[in-house]
């Protein structure tokens, strides 16, 4: 299981570089919140996935450690947030010059086909 | 009282700038954002002045949040590094929002974001939990995107972009980071790391150890990953970039000077960050000298000048971590005067290039005189503060036997000379009437020009400072002792 785990980060780590290194400025959002994903996963797997009981209640056996799950709720919160603003600094790009890909030259002609 | 309020100390560099932030939210009219703007950082920085008289002899100050104890709780600590660099955030904090006002650039919601800034740089100076060293970092990003873009144009928008972009790949090398550290360990506290990781299984703590170097190396720009920052720092007005330009790649330094010793302690010269050290300083003087307006130029400064402080932490021994520590604090307070006068520069002249400015010297005596006493320690010539911060490093390298990185570091200080000669040549001499820059634009970067001569005239007392920050990351037996309540 954690092998499989282990892999869909791989996998996500890649699609996330990949739809960054592209030129759409969406796709590149898209990447940078697969990519803060894998990282949230990653922070779950360092407990490990054996699946014990809560530390708080009555049921005895082996207790599942608490602490990646706060750590990954606090980062959850922070990717949703820069990815808000980004998704705000996009539209904001967009309402610029009507295009929304970073780095080409002739930017003129994409923002009309665009429209 | 007294002791409560000495004991809730370490809290108030954070607490002051966010308390302030919020009541700025609020929205009141300019002129009382101003008044609150400038009280929150006075305020900030005499707390920040108490912290370094009261770590002086080496004490350490631990906060449990909470009352939750270490290691099961979050801690804040302020020892003599800590202190020393939430001094020197509050001040340019303060210097540089002097110089936002003074040019009438803090429009709608830069004071709160300004203090947003100062929050998220003194919590990650504070912090002794390596997650919350995280959050601290996003605090002070996120304000950080918000300064870069307001009142952007469009292209401007799209190098904030690529800045916002580089840091979230930074952020998530750093998740990668915490996420391994705390398999192999089982902790994130540093004083509790500090004591686990040499049991941890070797592999797991590399691997975690290379992402932390990674995630900082980019925020401080470091060889090989400090292409980004000469785009982003040529964004911002004057003000802005002299608050940028000095802090925020010193927070991912101060960050690898923490964590490098203390968690992972190299024990002798680590030959990757000696490496990383000479690129860093060659290739950005050599950047710097390809540039033909003053803020790019200054800008590859930062990158070259960071080399200089990676030096001192890979020499790992106490002479080169306090000279790096030395090295900081003068870099911090002489690159954001420069960067003030190329802001005032900006704002009089209303460009910074260099083909279109001259005669600068003729017209504005004062602001000549700043740059000048700036650039001259920025480049290491004595009696200014740069000449120390150099001479304990090259000392400190020669002590190890490291005379390739020494060499370095002294053809990277003749190389800054001509880049800042160029500058001064070209845009203070030559022909042309200017118009003069009025006072209040002037007076922020003369007032750290005079601490660059004051520390060059006594650099014994911030020596002795440095000295002991330093002795709490070589030897961190009583740093963990003091948190983990030994």
């Amino acid at each position: 299981m954690t092998t499989l785990v282990a892999l869909l980060v791989g996998v996500l780590v890649a699609t996330g570089f990949y739809l960054l290194l592209g030129r759409s400025l969406v796709r590149q959002i898209i990447g940078l919140a697969l990519l803060s994903h894998a990282a949230h996963i990653t922070i779950l797997l360092s407990a490990g996935l054996r699946g014990g009981v809560p530390v708080i209640g009555s049921a005895r056996g082996p207790m599942t450690d608490p602490l990646p799950q706060a750590l990954i709720l606090t980062a959850i919160v922070i990717s949703f947030g820069v990815t808000a603003f980004l998704l705000a600094l996009g539209y904001r790009m967009h309402l610029f010059g009507g295009e929304e890909k970073r780095g080409g030259k002739n930017r003129g002609e994409e923002s009309r086909d665009d429209r | 009282m007294t002791d409560r309020l000495i004991a809730a100390l370490p809290a108030l560099p954070i607490v002051i700038p966010m308390l302030t932030a919020i009541l700025l939210i609020a929205g009141p009219s300019r002129r009382a954002q101003r008044t609150l703007g400038l009280a929150g950082s006075l305020a900030t920085l005499a707390a920040g002045i108490a912290l370094v008289l009261l770590t002086r002899g080496g004490q350490v100050m631990p906060i449990q949040a909470g009352g939750w104890a270490a290691p099961y709780g979050i801690t804040l600590v302020a020892d003599m590094l800590g202190a020393l660099m939430v001094l020197i955030a509050s001040l340019i904090g303060m210097v540089g929002l002097v110089f936002t006002i003074a040019a009438g650039r803090d429009d709608r919601f830069v004071h709160a974001g300004w203090q947003f800034l100062l929050t998220g740089i003194n919590w990650a100076f504070l912090t002794g939990d390596l997650f919350n060293l995280y959050v601290a970092y996003e605090v002070m990003l996120l304000s950080s995107y918000f300064l870069l873009t307001h009142g952007t144009t469009q292209r401007q928008a799209r190098e904030a972009f690529g800045y916002v972009a580089i840091n979230l790949v930074a952020s998530m090398f750093f998740l990668f980071g915490v996420a391994l550290i705390y398999s192999a360990t089982g902790t994130l506290n540093m004083a509790h790391l500090a004591e686990r990781v040499p049991l941890a299984p070797a592999g797991t703590v590399r691997a975690a150890s290379m992402m932390l170097l990674v995630a900082f190396g980019t925020k401080a720009a470091i060889f090989p990953f400090y292409f980004w920052l000469p785009h982003a720092y040529a964004i911002p007005p004057g003000g802005v970039a002299a608050f940028f330009g000095g802090m925020l790649t010193k927070v991912g330094v101060y960050s690898l000077f923490r964590v490098f010793t203390i968690i992972f302690p190299s024990g002798g010269p680590d030959p990757l960050l000696l490496w990383s050290a000479a690129g860093t300083m060659l290739f950005g003087v050599l950047g710097a000298l390809a540039q033909d307006s003053v803020r790019r130029i200054l800008s590859f400064h930062i990158i070259s000048q960071v080399g200089y402080m990676i030096m001192g932490l890979a020499l790992a021994g106490q002479l080169g971590i306090a000279g790096g520590i030395f090295y900081i604090l003068h870099h911090i307070v002489v690159k954001s005067g420069l960067l003030l006068v190329g802001g005032a520069i900006e704002e009089t002249q209303r460009t910074d290039r260099l083909d279109r400015l001259g005669g600068l010297a003729r017209t504005n005596g004062v602001l000549a005189l700043a740059f000048v006493v700036c650039a001259l320690s920025l480049a290491g010539v004595p009696p200014f503060s740069g000449f120390f911060a150099k001479l304990l490093l090259i000392r400190a390298g020669l002590e190890v036997g490291q005379y390739g990185v020494v060499a370095v570091s002294i053809i990277v200080s003749i190389l800054t000379l001509m880049s800042m000669l160029k500058v001064y040549t070209t845009a203070f001499w030559g022909p042309g009437e200017p118009r003069r820059a009025p006072a209040r634009l002037v007076a922020p970067a003369a007032a750290l020009a005079l601490i660059t001569i004051a520390v060059g005239l006594r650099p014994q007392v911030l020596y002795s400072l440095t000295s002991t920050a330093a002795a709490h990351l070589t030897q961190p037996a009583r740093y963990v002792g003091t948190v983990l309540k030994k």
